[in-house]
């Protein structure tokens, strides 16, 4: 048997508890939150930030940073309103365009960070301008998505036996966390995201594949904000480019909170699944609370983030391996 | 040092270029003219609407060069003037009404300034004390901080009329407009406090080598912390401009972005982002050249959107120059990848 409450699993053992200690707590106070459809909501509402989260989840753990993750969501979902409204494209050829036009931004991205040594959050800094300007110069106002196999796919919802609906996005969310886990933990790929956030020269030395894999890190990450930006297009049933706005830094709390060490090398897909059911929880505690505003949701998140990078400070700091070091 | 290449060559040959362009391109843009005894035209508006970047670089030169970074600073702009436009014009419920400022300009700006002041220590604390990566602590600022600014002016954007407190951006004095003179005068202030100062030195020490620095006595924590003090008093000042210019607080929009623009201008200015090589000077020259090009973009009648993109363009080109020059870094990655 293996340990389950080990030192390095605290943080995410931490947030699980967090988590449901608010989940109750708030069904306790407000009447109706424990219905099926509020917790079935709280994946809903939050596809479009999970799978922007899990894109990030990879490039944390590999030790770096994608500030490019919310204008691209505003970027993406513009231009697949564009496409299908404007240029009558049919709608899997634009969802296959906008997903092609994440992938070469973050493999852009990854090649600058790889191949010429520039830091992380500077050039995925130069990718938020890019994909904001990119998205505003497209459309300024929003355009509405009539396309019919889009809007069916956005009423489209399963009934579950009870009553409550979970709608296609939920399905989405939880299948591309379902394949970010096993490509983190069952695949070479992940295995060696994980080395590189241990140590870059160690893994250079065990002669793993550094290069390529830093920057499928990075596209990885810019096709999972695309598919985010889709699926929020689907969600309001619309392209705004400036939608997404700070949505990079909700991302990044979910990790976080979900106890990846924003130092890389540890953390899990799962991890962040809680983190974003953490944000999700608090966003609609304050929703039902009704007379809290919604500036109260940024003061909890900075506040939770504050504490749990403090945790993971504390524990580094505690840890045997730093004290030798 | 005649082979010595200075690290201001390619911000000042950028900000040639793009003048040597408006001479062109763009007719009246050298034009000059006295009106209501202050001066007028596209240089003087660039000097203008550049004074708040240019004092956020300044105070970011600083914090860069202690090997750190501070993006908390588009939200301490908007706290800072979410808590004058508040004392100004006091809105119902608002939890700084037990503060009577009496209107006096002062009193406001000293207390308005004690905000960036706790912003800035917050910061301090967590970089230099606990000892988070600076990227992180000055995260939470940043998500928090808005959230914290909102709270104060309740989601609304609180308008006022204060002649005195407006004329901080609109008026003049000695025929320029007084955000030019707040600038010069934190250029010089900045300048002369870190120029063949031990203060300067340690500085760069601790950019360079923390451990180093620390051996050799130096109090690396208060040196880090009185960064990112510096830093938040940069922006609270920037925060009182903005606020006097649009005679308001707008918690959401204050400063948006523009964090990134005083990174830029620092980075374009040739101070080093991995710490220890600092010039005021040069990121003065990126905040001017940033400027330029909005104004040249805007006045070229191109969408205001394409600025960004032409960002991204300029961050990704200037970052490689300084990749190549500089030297051992690279080539060790290099060295390690193949």
């Amino acid at each position: 048997m293996r340990r389950v409450f080990t030192r390095e699993r605290l943080p995410i053992i931490a947030t699980a508890t967090v988590l449901v200690l608010l989940y109750l707590a708030s069904g306790l106070l407000f009447k109706g939150f424990f219905g099926p459809q509020v917790f079935l909501n709280l994946f809903s509402d939050n596809a479009f930030l999970g799978i922007v989260a899990v894109g990030m989840t990879f490039v944390i753990l590999s030790g770096g940073i994608d500030l490019s993750v919310g204008s691209m969501v505003g970027c993406s979902s513009i231009m697949l309103a564009t496409l299908v409204e404007k240029g009558h494209w049919s709608p899997l050829a634009g969802i296959a365009a906008v997903l092609a036009f994440g992938i070469v931004v973050g493999l852009t991205q990854g090649w600058l960070i790889q191949k010429f040594g520039l830091p992380p959050f500077l050039v995925t800094l130069a990718g938020l301008f890019f994909c904001r300007g990119f998205g505003l110069s497209i459309s300024r106002e929003s355009i509405q998505i009539k396309a019919p196999l889009l809007t069916s796919w956005s009423n489209w919802s399963a009934t579950l036996p009870g009553g409550s609906t979970v709608p296609l996005a939920s399905f989405i969310f939880v299948g591309f966390i379902l394949i970010a886990a096993f490509l983190a933990k069952q695949t070479r790929f992940g295995r060696t995201v994980y080395a590189i956030g241990g140590s870059e020269p160690s893994t250079v030395l065990m002669g793993l594949e550094v290069a390529r894999t830093k920057t499928l890190v990075y596209t990885f990450s810019g096709f999972a904000s695309a598919l985010g930006g889709l699926v929020f297009a689907l969600y309001t049933s619309s392209g705004n480019a400036v939608s997404g706005t700070g949505l990079e830094l909700d991302a990044i709390a979910s990790v976080v909170i979900g106890g990846t060490l924003l130092t890389g090398g540890y953390g899990s897909v799962f991890g962040s699944l809680l983190g974003v059911l953490t944000l999700g929880v608090i966003q609609t505690a304050i929703m039902f609370q009704g007379t809290l505003s919604s500036w109260w949701t940024k003061i909890a998140i900075g506040g939770l983030l504050l504490v749990f990078v403090l945790l993971q400070r504390a524990l580094s700091v505690l840890s045997p391996s730093a004290k030798n070091a | 040092m005649s082979r010595y290449k200075s690290p201001l060559l390619w911000p000042v040959l950028a900000l040639l270029v793009l003048l040597v362009f408006n001479l062109v391109a763009t007719p009246g843009f050298f034009h000059l003219e006295m009106r209501d005894g202050r001066l007028f035209g596209s240089l003087i508006d660039i000097l203008n609407r550049g004074t708040p970047v240019l004092l956020l670089s300044l105070g970011m030169t600083l914090v860069i060069a202690t090997g750190g970074i501070d993006l908390s600073v588009g939200a301490v702009m908007a706290i800072v003037g979410a808590v004058a436009a508040c004392l100004i014009a006091r809105p119902s419920g608002c939890v700084l009404n037990g503060i009577d400022a009496h209107g006096a300009v002062g009193t406001i700006v000293a207390i308005s300034m004690m905000a960036a002041l706790l912003c800035g220590l917050f910061n301090g604390f967590l970089v230099s004390v606990v000892g988070l990566q600076p990227f992180v602590a000055t995260l939470l600022l940043m998500v928090a901080g808005r959230g914290l600014a909102q709270l104060l002016t309740d989601g609304q954007i609180v308008i006022f009329n204060h002649a005195g407190f407006q004329s901080l951006s609109t008026g003049a004095t000695a025929g320029l407009v007084n955000p030019v003179w707040i600038a010069v005068v934190a250029c010089v202030v900045s300048s002369m406090a870190t120029h063949g100062t031990s203060l300067g030195q340690f500085i760069r020490a601790v950019g360079a080598n923390p451990k180093a620095a620390f051996l050799s006595g130096i109090n690396v924590q208060a040196v880090k912390a009185a960064a990112y003090v510096a830093c938040a008093l940069c922006a609270g000042v920037a925060g009182l401009i903005v606020t006097a210019d649009i005679k308001g607080a707008d918690a959401n929009n204050a400063g948006l972005y523009l964090e990134l623009d005083a990174i830029l201008a620092v980075c374009i200015g040739g101070t080093s982002l991995a710490g220890g090589k600092f010039s005021f000077a040069g990121s003065v020259i990126g905040a001017l050249v940033m400027q330029t090009l909005t104004t040249t973009i805007l006045t070229r009648g191109v969408p205001a959107e394409a600025t960004l993109v032409l960002k991204a363009v300029i961050v990704v080109a200037v970052c490689l120059l300084q990749a190549r020059q500089s030297q051992a870094k690279v080539v060790v990655v290099k060295e390690a990848t193949t």
